[in-house]
């Protein structure tokens, strides 16, 4: 049976491993609100991040912080350039053939990868070294609580960013309606091409935050997957319900894992397909307003 | 083809969020009549349109087309009593042709088999091509012959408003249900749709309701009107005594000096 | 320039109506029935296997070209079709028998995803799907006392009414015999009320309410016929695959069959079988490009999904009406010459959806 410590370390692994999930849904979430484009190769941004933080670190001699802010403006660069190359061409497209698109830049992303880096496992050496006791007998990995802490900051940095600042506003108003935000004067397809970049950027942070737990390859980038089920389970329009489904996936999964090994690795699904059949709009419901 | 019923509402109405989109709103259409409803944007006409052909779920009243209750059926049996509808946002399907469109408006007098289909055996091409004649019928009615293989998405905006009456006069309701049939029109455009209107009253005994912001077509075609706002009923009468009545006049003008004073 | 003549009603209904078409298609089936004669063993183990992917992409063609329902998990029919064959033929059922229950039971299985499916939309639907994938992928590995879960499974030689059919020859013209039947069953079911509903559900729910057709009813018939035709795909596979093993019906195997069909047009049973030929030539292709490459790029491992996302996105790109779409414009080219004008074929956009109600 499953002690006191046993279950507040599953807890937090799985924690950690919801923020993650978060992070990369943040980016999903961020994307689709602006554009109704779901990029299915969001996790291939993480994986890129993290193996672009690997290599400014490596060359610049081993440092994390610089490497990472780097790694991370890189990534965002890259997600901005896909937008305004390639998304921006094919608007109006089926979603079938928009979903496929993303589809295929998974696949270009993860050859890519593996080309220039190599199809080994490698390792990123983060600060978050050590570990941190809460009381008496519990003790927890100081990179897990990395991504706890990052995963808060980031929220509240983002939420400052759309509330508070021009440029926030003027994405909420394009996510809602391109036309008028257009008419408005507001760089409609910039700031598109931006919210790509913002969300491939937390990605990639994402990525590097989690590499001293899933150690770096081509196949990291398969969370994204999970983070999809996370954001449905919360529901998909909304950035806070995004991130409660992940948390709430994450958490589940280390504990169903331990409990029914024979599932290993589906319980994310299990749960969405749960929510899907009882609750389809998620778990924080959205209003739809639609006319004919 | 069946005779025309009598439409019968009583007490509709249907909240959105807080807001009555519909309020209490009561009124007969006669068979064989044309009924336009008027009133400014907003005020619920299509929503009416919608609640009768059960896209939307009223909060309360009821809806009786003849001996049939419409509130114990799903919107798509709503056909087969013998209402169609056409859209204000036309709802054509844009990927296949005119045709295939009109095809459609035959659905719910074919018999659907999948493995009769699949083999297509005899019975099914002749029900095909049945329902072609009656098709092609309604394609000379309106002046559709040339677009018949044209895909919707390559067709102008006056031709998709055509492809949209002609389809739903290929389901051969008793009832026509036409949102803005003259919307986003030219005025020879406008009086191409009268014409039609009273062919079709007058050929095929069909009755009428539309709603319409042109009040000359308004004038020309309806027997009787109907105004509402704010989801409310104003009026209801002919067309030059809806006209006339007061507080259709300041839903449309607002108040007039007179009031002010 | 041909212009067709038409008189009676049968005329349009009828297929192959010009005689372009009737020459095209004529050649292509006579190649196909001869092809054992000039072709090596291998080269027709590869074109009977196009053929069995060309079924698996009609199968999903029906479902998300023609009814508008995304699927990412049409590999699961290809497993079940699959599995459930081989397993009753290796307990004796005939090949006939065994070929209609196993359709019987994908169709079954594809009808109750389709009733859970049906009030999804777009994405949410490709998820549920992918998620359903990944369960039959996770079924097929655990049960293993019936389907010997991750140690793979044997299967049993092809055998119809008690022949057996060894010979690559024979085992393509089974392929052969059934993809004829499907591209022929599959073509007539568009010109027919049931296959006109699936259009009408793909393009505007709404108006297809209003004109009778009963929605969900249509998505779950889509998704049942889909996923017996998925099956039977599957059932000719596995006489290829010889032995199976529940990872090779994941969700790779699935964006090859999404790809197959979207590369290959969105909407048209042609499409179809230009994406199987897509997919079945890309392998082929890459070896010889190889050989042309500086060794360095040449053997990566990478390469081949490298150029499948890269060949994805050039087609939807430029191209989004696939190889279908650049076929009818060639063939369109051909008919109207010398009258032809680029901008006969305009592309219709839909914007933001949420603006339009289904």
């Amino acid at each position: 049976m499953l002690s006191f410590n046993d279950v507040v370390h599953l807890a937090i692994t799985g924690l950690a491993q919801g923020c993650a999930y978060g992070l990369i849904a943040l980016g999903f979430v961020l994307i689709y609100k602006a554009t109704e484009v779901v990029n299915f190769a969001h996790g291939e941004f993480m994986m890129l991040g993290a193996f672009t933080v690997l290599a400014w670190s490596e060359a610049m001699g081993g440092s994390f912080w610089p490497a990472f802010v780097l790694g991370c403006l890189t990534v965002g660069v890259v997600g901005y350039l896909i937008d305004a190359q390639i998304m921006r061409r094919i608007i109006g497209q089926s979603a079938a053939s928009i979903f496929i698109l993303t589809v295929a830049f998974g696949f270009i992303f993860r050859s890519l990868a593996g080309m220039i880096w190599g199809w080994n496992t490698l390792s990123l050496n983060t600060p978050f070294d050590g570990q941190l006791a809460l009381g008496a007998n519990l003790v927890v990995n100081m990179d897990r609580v990395a991504i706890v802490g990052a995963t808060v900051i980031l929220c509240a940095v983002l939420y400052l960013f759309f509330s508070r600042t021009r440029y926030g506003i003027a994405m909420q108003a394009a996510s809602q309606n391109q036309l008028a935000a257009y008419y408005m004067g507001i760089p409609v397809k910039r700031l598109v091409s931006i919210t790509w970049a913002i969300g491939a950027m937390i990605a990639a942070a994402a990525g590097a935050l989690m590499a001293p737990i899933t150690q770096i390859d081509t196949t990291i980038g398969f969370l994204g997957i999970k983070a999809l089920a996370g954001a449905i389970v919360g529901g998909f329009g909304s950035i806070p319900g995004a991130l409660l489904g992940c948390l709430l996936i994450g958490v589940i999964e280390p504990f169903a894992d331990y409990l029914v090994p024979e599932i290993k690795g589906v319980s994310p699904y299990i749960v969405m397909l749960i929510v899907l059949f009882v609750r389809p709009e998620g778990l924080v419901p959205q209003t739809f307003q639609k006319k004919v | 083809m069946s005779e025309p019923q009598q439409l019968s509402i009583r007490n509709l109405s249907i909240m959105f969020g807080g807001v009555h989109a519909v309020e209490d709103v009561s009124f007969d259409v006669e068979p064989g009549e044309v009924f336009a409803i008027i009133g400014p944007n907003g005020a619920g006409k299509s929503t009416i349109f919608n609640l009768i052909s059960r896209l939307y779920e009223p909060s309360a009243g009821s809806i009786h087309y003849g001996e049939h209750d419409l509130l114990q059926l799903p919107a798509h049996k709503v056909v087969q009593t013998g209402i169609a509808r056409t859209f204000q946002n036309i709802e054509l399907f844009e990927q296949a042709t005119v045709l295939q469109n009109l095809l459609v408006g035959r659905h719910h007098r074919t018999s659907r088999n999948p493995f009769t289909s699949f083999a297509f055996l005899p019975a099914v091409k002749k029900s095909e091509i049945e329902h072609r004649r009656k098709v092609e019928d309604i394609i000379d009615l309106l002046e559709l012959a040339q677009y018949r293989d044209e895909r919707i998405a390559d067709l102008s905006y006056g031709a998709r408003k055509n492809v949209e009456l002609a389809r739903a006069l290929c389901a051969e309701p008793t009832m026509l249900l036409l949102d803005e049939p003259a919307s986003g029109l030219n005025n020879e455009e406008t009086d191409d749709v009268g014409f039609w209107l009273e062919d079709i009253k007058h050929d095929l005994g069909v009755t009428l309701v539309m709603v319409e912001h042109d009040m000359g077509l308004v004038g020309q075609v309806a027997d009787r009107v109907m105004a509402v706002n704010d989801g409310r009923l104003l009026a209801i009468g002919t067309p030059d005594e809806v006209r006339e009545n007061a507080e259709v006049q300041q839903a449309y003008l607002g108040a007039t000096e007179e009031d002010a004073e | 320039m041909q212009v067709l003549f038409k008189t009676r009603y049968e005329d349009d209904i009828r297929f192959l109506a010009k005689t372009g078409e009737k020459v095209r298609v004529g050649l292509v089936v006579a190649f196909l029935l001869a092809a054992p004669l000039f072709l090596q063993t291998y080269y027709l183990g590869e074109l009977g296997l196009l053929l069995v992917y060309a079924i698996a992409g009609i199968g999903l063609m029906i479902l998300t070209g023609h009814t508008g329902q995304v699927s990412f998990g049409h590999a699961a029919f290809l497993g079940i079709g699959a599995y459930c064959h081989s397993i009753l033929m290796s307990h004796g059922v005939p090949f006939t028998v065994s070929v209609v229950v196993t359709m019987t039971l994908s169709g079954l299985v594809g009808m109750a995803l389709g009733r859970s499916a049906s009030k999804m939309h777009g994405f949410y639907l490709a998820i549920a799907t992918l998620a359903f994938l990944m369960l039959v992928e996770t079924l097929l590995g655990e049960w293993e006392s019936v389907t010997n879960g991750y140690a793979g499974f044997a299967v049993p030689g092809l055998k119809i009414f008690g022949i057996s059919l060894g010979k690559a020859w024979q085992q393509y013209y089974v392929d052969l015999f059934f993809t004829l039947l499907v591209v022929w069953g599959a073509s007539n079911l568009f010109r027919t009320p049931v296959g006109r509903s699936f259009l009408a559900v793909r393009d505007s729910e709404l108006s297809a309410r209003s004109l009778g057709v009963n929605v969900e009813w249509v998505k779950i018939q889509s998704f049942g016929i889909s996923a017996a035709i998925t099956g039977l795909a599957g059932i000719l596979l596995a006489h290829h695959l010889s032995y199976l093993a529940p990872d090779v019906f994941g969700v790779l195997e699935s964006l090859k069959l999404m790809l197959m069909i979207v590369v290959g047009g969105l909407g048209s049973i042609l499409g179809a079988i230009f994406g199987a030929i897509l997919i079945s030539l890309l392998p082929v292709a890459l070896s010889f490009l190889k050989d042309y490459l500086p060794a360095s790029i040449g053997q990566q491992a990478g390469l081949e999904p490298l150029l499948f996302g890269l060949i994805i996105v050039l087609f939807i790109v430029f191209e989004p009406q696939g190889i279908y779409g650049r076929w009818m414009k060639i063939r369109f080219f051909f008919e109207t010459f010398p009258y032809y004008r680029k901008s006969s074929f305009v592309r219709q956009k839909s914007y933001l959806k949420t603006e339009r109600m289904r």
